[in-house]
């Protein structure tokens, strides 16, 4: 993501890339307009602490399902991956297969019992039942101001890329954005943001599916448009042009495809490690299936979620590697895009250069006339407004029960809980603003603070899944792993930072690029913070089993389903997504 | 998944399906009476027809399935 960093910390206005009619505006004016009403029409329902920070408990799996995607695919996932799609081909895949798909699955089937049958109300708040106060207090901050950092950020680069797109300002893009979120999540807490996710999970399809259909008709289909990216790349010297459309082939070797990373890390850093941290322990997600009304809407959400992201790519990644095959400049030359630092800079912006970022509404302006160009657009406002309303809600809820209920009153009855809630979605939001300005005037903050998040998802993993599948793991051990992970992980960032050869230790090549040294780093985290775990486990003294009941694998009696028709049965439809996905690696591979 | 009254998510969702819709039907087929000067890449495919055509479609079998009289309708029953 190191490229849509960099293009949003540019403040130079470029020529705008798309003009908007009437009727986009009618389009995008309305959008607005639904958000608001909803959050207007679901302020009678959330008067309890159920209601405003779990949405009632009674959502169905579709609703849980769709909402826990949406959470996670805000507008800059979807710009930025297209942009990581033209970068590094069809190897951008991974994040959405098995850096997604895995991990879903095994959220639905392995670890939600444990969350749903506990009751907690958030990811720190298994910890405290687990590990005790220690562990949940250091994920409550951590995750709480990570959440509301990331949250400004997002809105910061939101704005950016709306000016680049759309000549908007900045102020105008991020204030009335941040206020519609704060208005509808205020008024309705989860249950209105769980309500606008999946609305605009329908928004985004409806805006970006057209894509990709319009550009394999252009290409001549899968086998031309690999034709043409071969021609292409071949044209302009790349290495392993080759590489650009296989998933798994040029993974042998560091040295064989784009992205400098071999299978290990994909599998081990990304599936295994990073995509289980996010998609099973970060609560921006986790909120929405925490919501649903029984454990097997609980499980079955999750599978849902991981159906409808198996083919995320397809509007997201395809739409890169169109851009690879299809995108020429006005003179009939081959348009090829670069970093965003180059595109951006004085030179670049004479040479009326394009970033990697920019390929989305690149082919979004390629085939969308006026009032597909304005639900295209809605569709990336949409994006941003869902990932923003699952950060602040989450932060909201984690503020609420983690911290100010378990450090600062612990007396707070349900009501003042309720109070508290909707003033730390306002406070969430202001926050955000001034991050979003922060950032505005010092840039280099982005970087590290989207890295500082990618530091406490892995360890966390690491204490949570220890601590719902091995009982002996002790709240010491909880606490001094997540610790030792977390520090850790930041210790090898910081390593890299200092001495940049450094990278052949932490990523095991010196050709790695940024993604190859999350993957690493993220493993070797999550290692450390078992390891720490186990040795600190086994000298102190374990919980008694009675206390760790609902909380760990063989102590928690999980609800059997097995008078369940098969075709209602969660662990039916998590094997029927898992052969898909089996099938897209052997097709892609 | 019903709120406080009888409103369902999905007549939102048909809702904002069937005013997108048609607005960008609309917007296509008066493309087709006076032809843009500016056309973007595939034009003669009118994608604005027959997107906004399904779009609407779509929203208007939402609207109708999950409209509040048959929500009411169905609650009575149940």
């Amino acid at each position: 993501m190191k490229t849509t960093l960099l293009i949003v910390t540019s403040l130079i206005a470029p020529p705008r890339l798309v003009h908007l009619s009437i009727v986009d505006l009618v389009i995008i004016v309305f959008y607005f307009a639904l958000v608001l009403a909803i959050g207007l029409y679901l302020k009678e329902r959330a008067n309890t602490g159920e209601d405003f920070f779990m949405a009632g408990r009674e959502m169905t799996a579709w609703v849980a399902g769709l909402a826990f995607l949406s959470a996670n695919l805000g507008s800059l996932e979807l710009m930025g991956w297209a942009g990581n799609a033209y970068k590094y081909g069809i190897l951008a895949a991974h994040w959405y297969w098995i850096g997604a798909i895995p991990a879903m699955l095994f959220l639905a089937l392995v670890m939600m019992p444990f969350y749903h049958i506990c009751k907690t109300h958030s990811v720190p708040g298994y910890l405290k039942l687990r590990f005790g106060p220690g562990a949940q207090a250091l994920s409550s901050i951590s995750f709480a101001l990570m959440t509301v950092l990331m949250s400004g950020i997002n809105m910061y680069a939101m704005a950016v890329v709306m000016k680049v797109v759309l000549g908007w300002d900045l102020n105008f893009s991020i204030l009335v954005s941040s206020i519609t979120v704060a208005i509808y999540v205020t008024l309705g807490g989860l249950r209105s943001a769980i309500f606008n996710e999946v609305l605009q999970f329908f928004l985004i399809w409806a805006g970006a599916l057209l894509i990709p259909i319009m550009g394999l008709i252009e290409a001549g289909g899968w086998s031309g448009l690999q034709a043409k990216i071969l021609q292409n790349l071949t044209e302009l010297n790349v290495p392993n042009p080759g590489s650009y459309t296989h998933l798994w082939s040029t993974l042998g070797k560091f040295s064989d495809n784009p992205m400098g990373i071999n299978w290990a890390g994909i599998v081990f850093g990304l599936g295994a490690v990073i995509s289980m941290g996010y998609w099973t322990t970060d609560f921006l997600v986790i909120q929405r299936v925490l919501a649903a009304k029984d454990l097997r809407s609980a499980e079955l959400a999750p599978i849902i979620g991981a159906a409808f992201k198996m083919m995320v790519p397809f509007i997201v990644i395809l739409p890169g590697l169109l851009g690879l095959a299809l995108l020429r400049d006005p003179q009939g030359h081959l348009l090829r895009l670069v970093p965003a630092d180059v595109a951006w800079s004085p030179d670049g912006q004479a040479q009326g250069l394009h970033g990697y970022d920019e390929v989305l509404p690149l082919m979004l302006a390629r085939y969308c006339g006026p009032g597909l160009l304005g639900l295209g657009i809605t569709a990336l406002v949409a994006g941003f407004m869902s990932g923003m309303a699952g950060n602040v809600s989450a932060f909201t809820t984690v503020w609420t029960y983690d911290i100010y209920g378990a450090l600062i009153n612990k007396n707070a009855s349900d009501q003042s809980k309720v109070k508290m809630g909707r003033w730390v979605t306002v406070i969430g939001v202001i926050v955000s603003i001034g991050t979003a300005y922060l950032v505005m005037h010092a840039q280099s903050i982005m970087d590290y603070v989207q890295s500082l998040f990618s530091f406490f998802i892995a360890p966390l993993f690491g204490t949570v899944i220890l601590g719902m599948l091995w009982k002996r793991a002790t709240p010491a051990g909880g606490f001094w792993g997540l610790l030792a992970g977390t520090l850790s992980s930041v210790g090898m960032y910081a390593w890299v930072k200092v001495d940049p050869t450094a990278v052949r230790y932490v990523a095991l090549s010196s050709q790695a690029q940024d993604q190859a040294q999350n993957m690493f780093r993220a493993l070797w985290c999550w290692l450390i913070c078992l390891l720490v775990t186990v040795v600190v486990s086994l000298v102190t003294q374990p919980k008694p089993d009675a206390e760790l009941t609902g909380l760990v694998y063989g102590l928690t009696p999980i609800p059997n389903t097995g008078n369940v028709p098969l075709l209602q049965r969660p662990v039916f439809w998590g094997a029927v997504v898992a052969i898909v996905f089996v099938i897209l690696q052997i097709i892609f591979w | 998944m019903k709120s406080g009254g009888s409103l369902s998510i999905w007549f939102f969702i048909g809702l904002s399906l069937l005013v997108n819709g048609a607005l960008i039907l609309g917007r296509g087929i008066y493309e087709l009476i006076a032809p843009p000067e500016n056309r973007v890449v595939l034009y003669e495919l009118h994608a604005n027809v027959w997107w906004g055509g399904i779009l609407f479609v779509v929203g208007v079998v939402y609207t109708w399935h999950f409209s509040p009289a048959r929500e009411r309708a169905r609650m009575s029953n149940s």
